[in-house]
């Protein structure tokens, strides 16, 4: 028998956070296992639901808010990012996530975007990466490598793709990760540290669209191959990967190399992961290398990028103290009469 | 010399210079001196949307025009008493604008070889030695000339010195009519403060333009201007885009509501955002949006998030935001929408009026998603309007359309202000807990079909909200066909019943009935009422009505309507509200229409009226 009690917390559980309906992703769709670590981080960092907000735009992941049981909107294409932006600077008190998808965000939405980076509003975008266009049914999306065959490109797209999170580096991003649908415990640690950023934080997940472009991702995410594929990446630690853990990342000049830890080479030799270091975060958004196309550097997960730096929200509420400070706290009747006025008697 | 003093009813003046010289400030400091000094006035600045066109080129003119007077003024002026010339292509481009009879103040220096032939003079042809100006009254002075004697100690370069060229003109047209420098010396000390050699540089030019006037000879009399018999209370002057500006503000404190404006800079609505910014202290919060779609849907956002929010643009930047109109009005938050018109299709006429986005207002969206809509007919009449179209946001959870355009934006007259205990409440309806329902439904509506406002923050009334087709009540997304007419319907009759909240049309001047009723909205209100003012006193059979409110129209406009003969519709533009008066109640309205990016004279609406009365 349960008992509510007044007057106490009450720790939800990640099911506290769905909603009553029903979710009407395609089976097997990466969406789901994003959708059920972020209602159990949510659980976990002990947020309220009044507090939290979903901001979504349009495609298949923009459904999100929905199958959430917070406040949500679902906005329009593009949009999730400018409107999210007038909430939070409105309510800078509201836990505000943003849910997109590489079409959205990268494409329709690409200005919104970097804006919303540069600002830096305390928010935290989950872009879901599938590199394709889902709820319109299969066209090549901005994150789509050269060559991709789909309906809209059946001799293979001939657009340069963008690369996610070099781009919102570039936006001068103050938190950038990236983790993928099919780790459910790094998504969910990612979450969380996404969360506890102040300042925006862009986390792109990887996630797979088992119907217009099934295993996209696999080489990164399944078991046979992610261990030579993949590189985690932890604050402080050296990079290292590979099945046995035997391969690690060196830096000669700017210029990242694979090489074999042996008697010649020790991890003391190998670059040291720091989060802090926008130059070398550049350089890892940077490992980006095609798969099929013969691939060398892993490609990396986890936290590329911390930055501390005010937040837009907060600067605005300052700049109003501000003038409250100087011009005292606003008159309406000497607003409405202004400087000159004159008498009609 | 002997002084003569003549009396005038009503004088308007035209300042043309360069875009360079400094004309909209010595229009704008002329006016404020004659507001204070109790005339009525009104404003008209035109200007080019160049920054700095070609220096002595007619594409380089910007001018001022205003009409001050001892009377009611309700216009600019149809033609000006007064053209001030700084420059030859000055007077080219601003002589159809003088009055046969007129005064003409030229600038010696700006009638050189150089500008005669900048301005299209050739073969030194001038106009001010030929006798082409025979019909006018040509008082020539070298301002440059003059200007630079007289600051010529100062150490000032040449350069800078030019600058205060038109303090010296505005100098003599205070002495011309009698009114004193105070206004003009005090915004010195405001405008070049702790720069005290500015301050004393333009105080020297502006007094020795004074005695100019008094001690040159040329001018043979002075005028006389009279107070107007405004109803007494106290005034300020102001113009249209300011008095949006602190509309809102009024409407916010008095909901009790913040303020969040969302805005991409645009001409000539740019001003509203400026004025904003410069009231944080009232806790407004201005947002230089990346893009005119960013800037609407932050506002929605914080609509959403319990602020009023507002978004502000010219016709272009409108159809960017039409999206997100129709999601707002799905949505069913209350947001407010500035457009200050001015002349299209697409980039058109930044610089110049049009009455160009009624149609868009009304039906540009996709979908069936009506919009309240709402427009101001003079500048101090901005304030009303936009407190209005935020009352009915709030009171009725819709977007609100509100029409100004560049001629009322820009231009000025005196307001009797309201005091703030005076403005009519607006009545905001949060929620504050949540309901017995288990889960919450946010399309659950009241008497007028009005749905609350449930702010995130508040538990137990967590609810999602989206641009899809919502079920009835619960606002879960649904696609079936009956709930989606259902809806549809919802909304449509929601935004019809705020006829239920506005005033009854009035005839604004005449009978109510009779053989024409002269049918306005916007900003054409001054040229109809000075028109039909004088028609009436003339005994023709003729009637004013103003529209301020577009959707929904007055109940008992049909019928208002229906008794007049004709009904003709004067509109800067090809067309629009005539087709709305035509398809609403099935008369024969008239179209009357200039597309020209400038308003009606007084005189071409009485001529048509005369035209069609036969």
């Amino acid at each position: 028998m349960s008992i509510k009690m007044e007057n106490a917390e009450i720790k939800l559980s990640g099911k506290d956070f769905a909603s009553d309906q029903e979710v009407k992703w395609c089976p097997g769709c990466g969406d789901y296992s994003i959708l059920k670590q972020v209602q159990s981080t949510l659980a976990d960092i002990g947020v309220k639901r009044e507090d939290t907000v979903f901001v979504s735009g349009i495609g298949c992941s923009s459904r999100f808010p929905y199958y959430m049981n917070t406040y949500g909107v679902h906005s329009l294409h593009g949009r999730a990012t400018a409107l999210a932006s007038g909430l939070k600077t409105a309510r800078p008190d509201l836990n505000t996530w943003i849910v997109t998808g590489d079409g959205d965000a990268l494409s329709i939405g690409g200005n919104h975007l970097i804006h919303l980076l540069r600002r830096n509003l305390n928010v935290n975008i989950l872009l879901f990466n599938n590199e394709i266009y889902g709820l319109t049914k299969g066209q090549y999306s901005p994150a789509s490598p050269k060559g991709t065959i789909t309906k809209s490109s059946p001799m293979g797209s001939l657009d340069h793709s963008f690369n996610p999170l070099a781009l919102c580096l570039g936006a001068d991003s103050t938190f950038i990760a990236r983790s993928m649908d099919r780790d459910p415990k790094h998504l969910r640690a990612i979450l969380a540290e996404a969360n506890n950023h102040i300042g925006t934080s862009m986390v792109e997940i990887y996630q797979n669209c088992n119907v217009f472009n099934d295993g996209a991702f696999f080489t990164f995410t399944e078991k046979a191959t992610k261990g030579n594929t993949t590189l985690q990446l932890e604050h402080g630690q050296p990079l290292i990967f590979g099945d046995n853990r035997d391969l690690g990342i060196k830096l000669d000049g700017f210029k990242p190399v694979v090489v074999a830890l042996d008697e010649s080479t020790s991890t003391d030799d190998l670059w040291v992961h720091d989060e802090s270091d926008q130059v070398k975060a550049g350089i890892l958004t940077r490992f980006f290398d095609i798969p099929s196309a013969g691939m060398t550097l892993p490609r990396p997960f986890g936290v590329f990028y911390k930055e501390s730096r005010s937040v837009y929200e907060e600067d605005v509420a300052i700049q109003i103290n501000q003038a409250i400070e100087i011009k005292g706290e606003g008159d309406l009747n000497s607003l409405l009469a202004g400087a000159n006025t004159w008498e009609v008697i | 010399m002997v002084e003569t003093k003549e009396e005038k009813k009503t004088v308007t003046i035209l300042f043309a210079g360069d875009s360079g010289d400094g004309m909209q400030l010595t229009g704008s400091q002329f006016t404020n001196t004659n507001a204070l000094f109790g005339n009525d006035v009104s404003t008209f600045p035109d200007f080019p949307a160049e920054i700095r066109a070609p220096q002595g080129t007619i594409a380089g003119v910007s001018g001022f025009q205003l009409n001050f007077g001892s009377v009611d003024v309700f216009t600019p002026g149809d033609n000006a008493d007064v053209l001030v010339a700084m420059n030859a292509a000055a007077l080219k481009a601003s002589l159809l604008k003088l009055k046969i009879g007129g005064t003409i103040i030229v600038n010696l220096s700006g009638f050189d070889k150089k500008n005669l032939r900048l301005a299209g003079f050739l073969n030194d042809e001038n106009p001010l030695t030929d006798s082409s100006l025979g019909k006018y009254r040509v008082l020539e002075m070298d301002v440059t000339k003059l200007t630079r004697a007289c600051l010529a100690d100062t150490g000032m370069t040449v350069k800078h010195i030019d600058r205060s060229k038109n303090m010296f003109v505005l100098g003599v047209l205070y002495w011309m009519y009698n009114r004193k420098l105070d206004t003009t010396l005090d915004f010195f000390k405001v405008k070049f403060k702790g720069k005290q050699d500015l301050i004393d540089a333009n105080t020297k030019v502006l007094t020795a333009g004074y005695y100019f006037g008094d001690t040159s000879e040329i001018f043979t009399s002075r005028y006389e201007v009279k107070p107007a018999p405004l109803s007494k209370g106290v005034y300020r002057n102001i113009m249209g885009n300011q008095a949006t500006a602190i509309g809102l503000i009024a409407a916010v404190r008095k909901a009790n509501l913040d303020l969040f404006y969302g805005s991409y800079p645009i001409t000539p609505a740019s001003d509203i955002l400026h004025e904003l910014a410069k009231h944080k202290n009232f806790g407004v919060k201005t947002y230089q949006a990346e893009d005119e779609i960013a800037a609407i849907c932050a506002a929605i956002g914080a609509s959403f998030g319990g602020h009023l929010g507002v978004t502000t643009s010219s016709g272009p930047g409108i159809a960017l935001k039409g999206e997100a109109l129709g999601y707002a009005a799905i949505l069913e938050l209350p947001l407010v929408v500035i457009n200050v018109q001015r002349g299209g299709p697409s980039t058109g006429l930044p610089t110049k009026t049009e009455q160009s986005d009624l149609m868009q207002a009304l039906y540009g969206r996709n979908g069936e998603a009506p919009i309240p809509v709402v427009a101001p007919c003079t500048p101090s009449d901005c304030f009303d309007v936009i407190y209005e179209a935020a009352r009915i946001a709030v009171e009725h959870m819709t977007p609100v359309f509100f029409l100004s355009d560049g001629y009322i934006a820009n231009g000025s007259e005196p307001w009797s202000f309201p005091l703030a205990k005076d403005l009519v409440p607006i009545k905001v309806k949060k929620l504050s807990a949540g309901g017995d329902d288990e889960k919450y439904r946010p399309y659950v509506r009241n008497e007028k079909l009005v749905r609350d406002w449930a702010i995130p923050g508040v538990k137990g009334l967590e609810h999602r909200v989206g641009g899809l087709e919502k079920e009835n009540e619960t606002g879960n997304v649904s696609y079936d066909p009956a709930n989606h007419e259902l809806m549809v319907k919802l909304r449509a009759k929601k935004v019809a019943n705020i006829s239920d909240t506005i005033p009854d049309q009035n005839i604004e001047i005449g009978e109510d009935s009779g053989k024409v009723l002269v049918l306005g909205w916007g900003s054409t209100f001054g040229a109809c009422k000075t028109a039909v003012t004088e028609l009436v006193k003339d005994g023709v059979e003729v009637s004013q009505a103003h529209v301020r409110y577009l959707n929904p129209l007055p109940k008992n406009l049909g019928d208002l309507i229906s008794r007049f003969d004709k009904v003709l519709v004067p509109e800067i533009n090809d067309g629009q509200f005539v087709k709305l008066i035509r398809d609403k109640y099935l008369v024969d309205a008239i179209p009357f229409n200039k597309i020209m990016g400038i308003p009606f004279s007084s005189q071409e609406i009485k001529e048509k009226v005369l035209e069609i009365l036969g």
